[in-house]
């Protein structure tokens, strides 16, 4: 139960000052810029793009100052400023194989044509803090080396001519747009990849964790990892023209998973599909294994009963906005609820009392 | 003209770097009169993937688009779709789209278009240059049992 109070305004302002004066930090300490948090500050950048759903860089490193850094609350700003934009369209579906990459793996087939390329990644480094970066401004050139521009196919299409793995076809289903619409289960995949794809990173790694770790029979392989950017085709409505209205950098990540088959399906590889803004491996692999244990029905297999097969467990708790707004609203004032509940527990401790007293 | 030109154009000048297009144009100093169709408004493109890049369309997210519409006479119409939030950005666009269709196409075309596909290409040759530089060449050792 509601009920509007008034007071409290003068101490909301005040909140409102110290929290600006805070923000600021020590001020003979230079400040921030945007470009700043949006040159070096690039993954954080990129989880709020993802997460809140809007590919904007200097939106999104606004929204890192504007909150301190605290990614959730950065994410929230995204998003609500993305409700009050004009929606002009929707674009063409891209074109992952045509992606301009800046990393691109496969831990399935080590000789692949296109190659294994690291790009710039943490991995096998050696997460020694680097008390380099304490002083000031050095840093390595990227090296070059010369390169043949072709396109980079996708490493699962080999397995495909072979018949070794699912394909994916378009079902025909049409999907509706969960920022649009609200969401009846049982959802479509197209669905469920669009609410992963600006799920939690931190929910959707703790549940691919469950999968692997047996909570849902789902063994993955990264059957391949690309990062970079993607031109993004474009209808001009006055024209009929289609243009790259945008370039965008993605990161995408198709896992292969081990099946033996169903009623419905002689034994084969299965995929799992993670797709994401920026550049978000960790993400893309867990996108790409909750996809996969979400697909049990279609593939036959068993419901185990585990959380990462619930879609409805998934879907509707992988959204952090949703999460944060619903958890964070129970420290706001519910005096007249909590009335309610003291006046009830007093009464049923008080007949409690009385016949204790009669026995 | 042709419809496959003005898409060229039309793309480079959409996802042109905002202070590069803005410095090209201002560089420019034309004069140019022209009558608003459609003021430039902030909005956004629903970006859509494939799932396993050939099965069903989704929704990934959106990304910020600014457009306008004008025009300088009442044949010609210029379109300004553009990446990101600049109105500047889009009205230049929307201008060039323009002049591209009028006697002043070769200015536009040398002293605009053609630089920033020059621009692009540099920043694609830098990223795929600096990708190759990290490619594995793996090479198995050799086992004793063999000689």
């Amino acid at each position: 139960m509601y009920v509007s109070v008034k007071g409290g305004e003068k101490a909301i302002n005040n909140a409102h000052s110290w929290l600006s004066e805070i923000r600021r930090g020590d001020v003979n300490i230079a400040e921030l810029n945007i470009k700043q948090i949006s040159e070096q500050l690039t993954l954080s950048v990129d989880r709020v793009m993802s997460e809140g759903s809007l590919y904007d860089k200097d939106l999104s490193a606004l929204a890192i100052k504007q909150s301190r850094g605290d990614l959730i609350e950065a994410i929230f700003l995204m998003r609500a400023y993305r409700t009050t934009l004009p929606r002009i369209g929707s674009s063409k579906p891209i074109e992952t194989g045509k992606m301009l990459c800046l990393r691109r793996i496969s831990a399935t087939f080590k000789d692949i044509p296109g190659k294994q390329k690291l790009g710039p990644t943490f991995d096998y480094t050696h997460r020694l803090l680097d008390f380099k970066l304490l002083a000031d401004g050095e840093y390595e050139k990227a090296k070059i080396e010369k390169y043949d521009d072709k396109e980079i196919p996708h490493v699962l299409s080999f397995l495909n001519k072979e018949g070794l793995i699912q394909k994916e076809i378009p079902s025909g289903k049409t999907s509706k747009d969960i920022t649009r619409n609200p969401i009846n289960f049982p959802l479509t995949r197209s669905e469920r990849l669009q609410s992963l794809s600006r799920g939690d990173e931190g929910f959707l790694l703790g549940l691919a964790y469950s999968t692997q770790r047996g909570y849902a029979r789902n063994h993955a392989f990264v059957g391949e990892l690309r990062t970079g950017y993607v031109e993004v085709q474009f209808e001009i409505p006055e024209l009929g023209i289609e243009i790259n209205i945008a370039d965008v950098m993605f990161t995408e990540c198709e896992s292969v998973n081990q099946f033996k088959g169903s009623k419905k399906i002689p034994a084969q590889f299965t995929r799992g599909y993670g797709l994401v803004f920026g550049q978000l491996e960790r993400k893309a692999i867990s996108m790409a294994l909750v996809d996969r244990s979400m697909r049990w029905k279609e593939f036959g297999e068993e419901y185990l009963g585990v959380a990462a097969q619930d879609e409805e467990f998934v879907i509707s708790h992988c959204d952090n906005i949703q999460a944060t707004g619903f958890l964070e609203h129970i420290k706001l004032p519910h005096y007249v609820d909590f009335q309610a509940e003291l006046d009830l527990v007093r009464k049923i401790r008080e007949e409690y009392k009385k016949n204790e007293q009669r026995t | 003209m042709k419809n496959e030109s003005r898409k060229q154009w039309l793309s480079y000048l959409s996802t042109a770097d905002e202070n590069y297009l803005i410095s090209l144009w201002d560089n420019l100093n034309m004069k140019i009169e022209y009558n608003w169709l459609r003021e430039p408004e902030i909005g956004s493109v629903m970006v859509q993937g494939k799932a396993g890049v050939t099965g069903d369309n989704f929704n990934v997210g959106e990304v910020t688009i600014t457009r306008c519409s004008l025009s300088l006479d009442k044949k010609i119409q210029g379109h300004g779709y553009v990446q990101g939030r600049n109105k500047y950005k889009s009205k230049i666009a929307a201008l060039c789209d323009a002049l591209m269709q009028t006697e002043k196409k070769e200015i536009i075309k040398r002293n605009i278009i053609d630089k920033l596909i020059k621009y692009k290409n540099n920043k694609r040759n830098e990223i795929l240059s600096k990708t190759e530089a990290t490619k594995v060449d793996f090479f198995t050792l050799v086992r004793g049992e063999d000689k």
